[in-house]
């Protein structure tokens, strides 16, 4: 809006600039509470733990490059492995897409000021910052979790793991869990209360009904994995038999409990890619997205269905063939909500008139590995087909296929998509397709030979591998495919990174984008939007007339809720104007309480109880202090 | 790229001695005939989307569809057939024909539907096999009669394993409090490969077997040697080996039956020198390989519970030859 911005509108604008602005500097970062902050800085980390992640896939990829390899001892690979699992779907995926593209967006295009618990909101990022690290101080000592990600007991229960490995591990997912309830929460009350007058929910970006069933999706999963922890560490730390079979504990406890949680996070990884697709399509291919409705409902649908599923992970577990054809059967039905987004995604294309810029070609990647990682789980749910290739390298290309293709492809696209909105720079179109094409062709070359040397009988989370068994040629090539991703990836940053500095002026809306980030500068400001927009359609950016209309309220310095840190609350549903938000200002509570809480589990770890509770102590003492008086603001 | 790979696979399945597409059962065929079929389902749906993918990429300057135009209602027509109508239909024929049929004979076998049991015991990290009704007892090589069902009761003495022999059928996890039951059954006489395939600890990788079907007079009589006890050590040096064996360490975790030694925690030893491999199949069962084995088990395997004694040269020699005589 500033680039419109008339000399009527300029001291309304810097009256509301002056009210919202944080401090300078470290200091600014540290106390920010403002969302595009908060998701600049999930962005940031998330990014350095997906290189984490990274780097320990090239070592499990090198390790793996010829039988019987040397790269790795037995102990640093079960290490190197569970870390990967862990890094890339606790502290890359989710914190990128819901801390990062959620935090950063949801407010810019529902028309809101900040996330409805703006303190919240910060403490949800340094509880993940602390937990990231917590988890990774394993690994730097030598003690990472080394048990997959799946932790199965009991070769996670103190008698088969007696080191401090597995606690890092049970320790670290309720600390982290924390941070991502808290964040569901934030959104799902941003989502319902804050969005701007007139954005009924049938008006909403698909973009935020993704998110909207992301949030619940994690509130509703997460509990089922913190209870399996805490449960975890009742067995290991005081001798508990929650999961062992020779005292009346059940070790499939865990593993229901895991997947019930296990489950539902897939589409939680997911889904935020689909919201993405759905703003990135409509952009490129010039139109809206065909059937809107019936994609909104079905994302919602498959994040409800998602909870039923789960015991498709246990296939071979030994259950009675009637309970396995239940989850069989579910696991298919989901599928029918997913071929409607696929479909409605591909008809939107087809009927537009598509240009295949560099973050629609990233959709276009993401579309045909989803239908590949999508056919491959639908020959999962074939119970007895599943029952051969369970724990083979099937599996594994399956839900790389899913999670790499699918959901990492569209974060890939839409940090290319949102560049320009972040830093009022264009990046470089030439290289970003040369990145598509090694990224593309990476993973093609690295995931799938992995289907068929799981059909060859290759099981998975093995260090090593003879010769002999057809397996060495196949992981041959995916090492060398895993190489050529990697440069793929490292080409993308490079990009983003050069045009940062170097990259030509982008403007507001460098690609008639639909959704209302469009219609501020770029970064856009503190405040977001001076004027509070009226939205009549869920395409505001395509109704020229409404914000021209918003333009002229600005000039007039109508409805500029300017008195302090002020946004509009609306009815949940309808998105009638409700009441006035008073939002807190920047602070550095949460950061505080964030550092006790990384002190009550730092402690718990150590075994020093007592201490922990001194933790807590200060925990409520900083929650007191965040309360007890508002930073005065403007 | 996709079709080379396929190609390639196609290739590499002949030689493969664990593909799940090597099939020497009705059970495992059938799968893998599902595979095919789902295969060319799925090669047809991707090939589909693919083509209204290259179509929209050559359409791209004009808007509608070809033929119709810009119709709102067809192109949501469009989401509804191949986004339900067409899914639909696909799923409950997989489901019906996988789910509802195939399983029956992949589901454990029915009680008193087999002829014999055998009983299977996943250890870190290698697999003990027993024969109820019989005092034979052998590791990582499964002996059962062809063309016969065979009843596998498949438990654990310490973590989740997985016990898996595709060429034969489907896997199944040995879980701690649980008995779980899996139908083995070869159509012809042959030595099959499976491996552990749920992740266990430190040498996860390194837990193979061998199903041998034998003919079934062959297997009886292999089933009678091996319920005997040891053979006596016949030479000096047999006799030397024996004495190291009960005096040292090995007696603490080994049994051999008919004498002294019966340790519960590694492998019966009784008959080890009949066995085709060591250390989960592993290595080659030569005398060699044996006493590199004994000198130092955790070269071969780092983080095996068989410990490195600090055998001398003379001591392993005398252990190769007693053990290797045990037939």
């Amino acid at each position: 809006m500033s680039a419109t911005a008339t000399t009527g509108a300029r001291p309304h604008l810097d009256r509301l600039g002056r009210v919202w602005e944080e401090r300078p500097g470290l200091l600014g970062w540290l106390t920010t509470t403002d969302h595009k902050r908060i998701g600049i800085l999930y962005f940031f980390t998330a990014l350095a733990f997906f290189a984490a992640g990274g780097v320990e896939a090239l070592l499990i990829r090198t390790q793996l490059i010829g039988p019987n390899g040397h790269v790795l001892s037995p102990a640093a690979y079960d290490e190197v492995f569970t870390m990967h699992g862990i890094t890339m779907i606790f502290l890359f995926v989710i914190p990128m897409t819901t801390g990062a593209f959620g935090n950063y967006l949801i407010p810019l295009m529902i028309g809101a000021r900040d996330m409805a618990f703006p303190r919240m909101n910060a403490l949800s990022y340094w509880i993940y910052v602390a937990s990231g690290i917590f988890m990774y101080v394993a690994l730097v000592q030598g003690h990472a979790p080394n048990a997959g990600w799946f932790d199965y007991v009991p070769l996670a229960s103190k008698q088969f793991s007696p080191g401090n490995n597995i606690d890092f591990y049970g320790y670290g997912l309720i600390f982290n869990g924390i941070s991502s309830t808290a964040a569901s929460i934030n959104f799902i009350v941003t989502i319902f209360k804050l969005r701007a007058p007139g954005m009924s929910l049938n008006r909403m970006p698909l973009f935020c009904f993704a998110f909207l069933a992301v949030a619940f999706a994690l509130l509703f999963a997460l509990p089922s994995l913190s209870i399996a922890a805490v449960f975890l560490e009742l067995d290991r730390q005081l001798g508990f038999h929650f999961y062992d079979a020779a005292h009346g504990g059940d070790p499939l406890l865990w593993q229901n409990l895991f997947w019930i949680f296990g489950h539902p996070e897939v589409y939680i990884i997911i889904l935020p890619a689909f919201g993405i697709a759905t703003s990135i399509i409509p952009a490129f291919a010039h139109r809206k997205m065909v059937f809107f409705p019936l994609v909104a409902l079905a994302e919602l649908l498959v994040a409800f269905l998602g909870f039923g599923v789960w015991l498709h992970h246990m296939f071979t577990v030994g259950y009675a063939t009637l309970t396995t054809v239940y989850f069989a059967a579910a696991s298919l039905i989901i599928v029918i909500p997913s071929a409607i987004q696929l479909f409605a995604w591909i008809t939107t294309i087809l009927t537009g008139t598509p240009v295949f810029k560099t973050p629609m070609l990233f959709i276009i990647g993401f579309i045909v590995y989803f239908i590949i990682g999508g056919l491959s789980g639908i020959t999962l749910a074939a119970i007895p087909f599943d029952q051969q290739v369970h724990d083979s390298y099937y599996v594994i290309a399956h839900f790389h296929f899913v999670i790499f293709g699918a959901a990492v492809f569209p974060i890939l696209g839409g940090m290319y998509f949102w560049f320009p909105k972040l830093t009022g720079r264009m990046y470089h179109e030439g290289v970003g397709k040369l990145s598509f094409w090694l990224t593309f062709l990476g993973t093609l070359i690295t995931f799938f030979p992995m289907h068929i040397v799981g059909i060859l009988g290759m099981p998975r989370r093995n260090y090593t591998y003879p010769p002999g068994l057809g397996w060495t040629l196949l992981n041959f090539i995916e090492t060398l495919g895993s190489y050529l991703l990697t440069a793929g990836l490292v080409l993308i940053v490079l990009n983003l990174l050069i045009s940062r500095f170097r990259g030509p002026e982008a403007g507001d809306d460098p690609f008639d984008g639909d959704t209302l980030e469009w219609s501020l500068s770029s970064p856009p400001p503190p405040y977001n939007f001076a004027v509070i927009p009226t939205i009549s359609s869920p395409y505001p950016m395509w109704d020229k007339e409404d914000r021209e209309a918003d333009r002229q309220r600005l000039e007039r310095g109508e409805g500029l809720l300017d008195a302090g840190h002020l946004t509009p609350a609306t009815t949940a549903q309808d998105a009638v104007a409700d009441e006035i938000l008073s939002m807190p200002a920047y602070s550095i509570w949460p950061l505080a309480s964030a550092v006790t809480l990384a002190g009550v589990f730092s402690m718990l770890l150590m075994g020093h109880f007592f201490i922990a509770l001194g933790f807590i102590v200060l925990g409520v003492l900083a929650v007191f202090a965040w309360h007890h008086r508002e930073v005065a603001a403007g | 790229m996709l079709v080379l790979s396929l190609a390639g696979g196609g290739l590499i399945t002949g030689c493969s001695p664990q593909s799940i597409l090597s099939t020497h059962s009705p059970q495992a065929h059938n799968i893998a005939l599902l595979w095919w079929w789902m295969l060319g389902a799925a090669v047809i749906v991707f090939a589909g989307a693919v083509v209204l993918l290259v179509v929209a990429y050559f359409r791209r300057g004009v808007a509608g569809l070809p033929f119709v135009g810009e119709r709102e209602g067809i192109a949501q027509s469009m989401v509804l057939v191949f986004g339900i109508a067409v899914p639909a239909v696909a799923l409950v024929i997989l489901f019906s024909v996988s789910d509802i049929y195939l399983i029956r004979q992949t589901a454990p076998p029915a009680p008193n539907s087999t002829r014999m049991t055998v009983e299977v015991i996943g250890h870190q990290w290698w697999w003990e096999v027993r024969y109820p009704g019989s005092a034979a007892v052998t590791a990582n090589e499964i002996h059962i009669p062809a063309r016969t069902r065979v009843n596998v009761v498949a438990t654990t003495a310490d973590v989740i394993h997985s016990f898996w022999v595709p060429g034969l059928n489907r896997k199944i996890d040995m879980v701690p409090g649980r008995r779980n039951r899996v139908l083995l059954y070869a159509s012809s006489p042959g030595v099959y490969r499976g491996q552990c395939s749920q992740f266990c600890g430190l040498q996860h990788a390194h837990m193979s077997m061998y199903v041998v079907a034998q003919r079934p007079a062959a297997y009886r009589a292999w089933l009678a040697a091996n319920a005997a006890p040891a053979s006596a050590p016949a030479s000096a040096a047999q006799r030397a080996g024996q004495a190291q064996f009960l005096a040292d360490q090995c007696s603490s975790c080994h049994m051999i039956r008919g004498t002294a030694a019966a340790g519960l925690i590694g492998p019966d030893l009784t008959h080890v020198a009949s066995r085709m491999t060591l250390a989960s199949a592993e290595i080659p069962n030569r005398p060699a390989w044996l006493a590199a084995w004994i000198r130092n088990p955790q070269a071969i395997k780092p983080g095996d519970r068989m410990p490195d004694l600090g055998l001398s040269a003379r001591q392993v020699s005398s252990l190769v030859a007693y053990l290797d005589s045990l037939r």
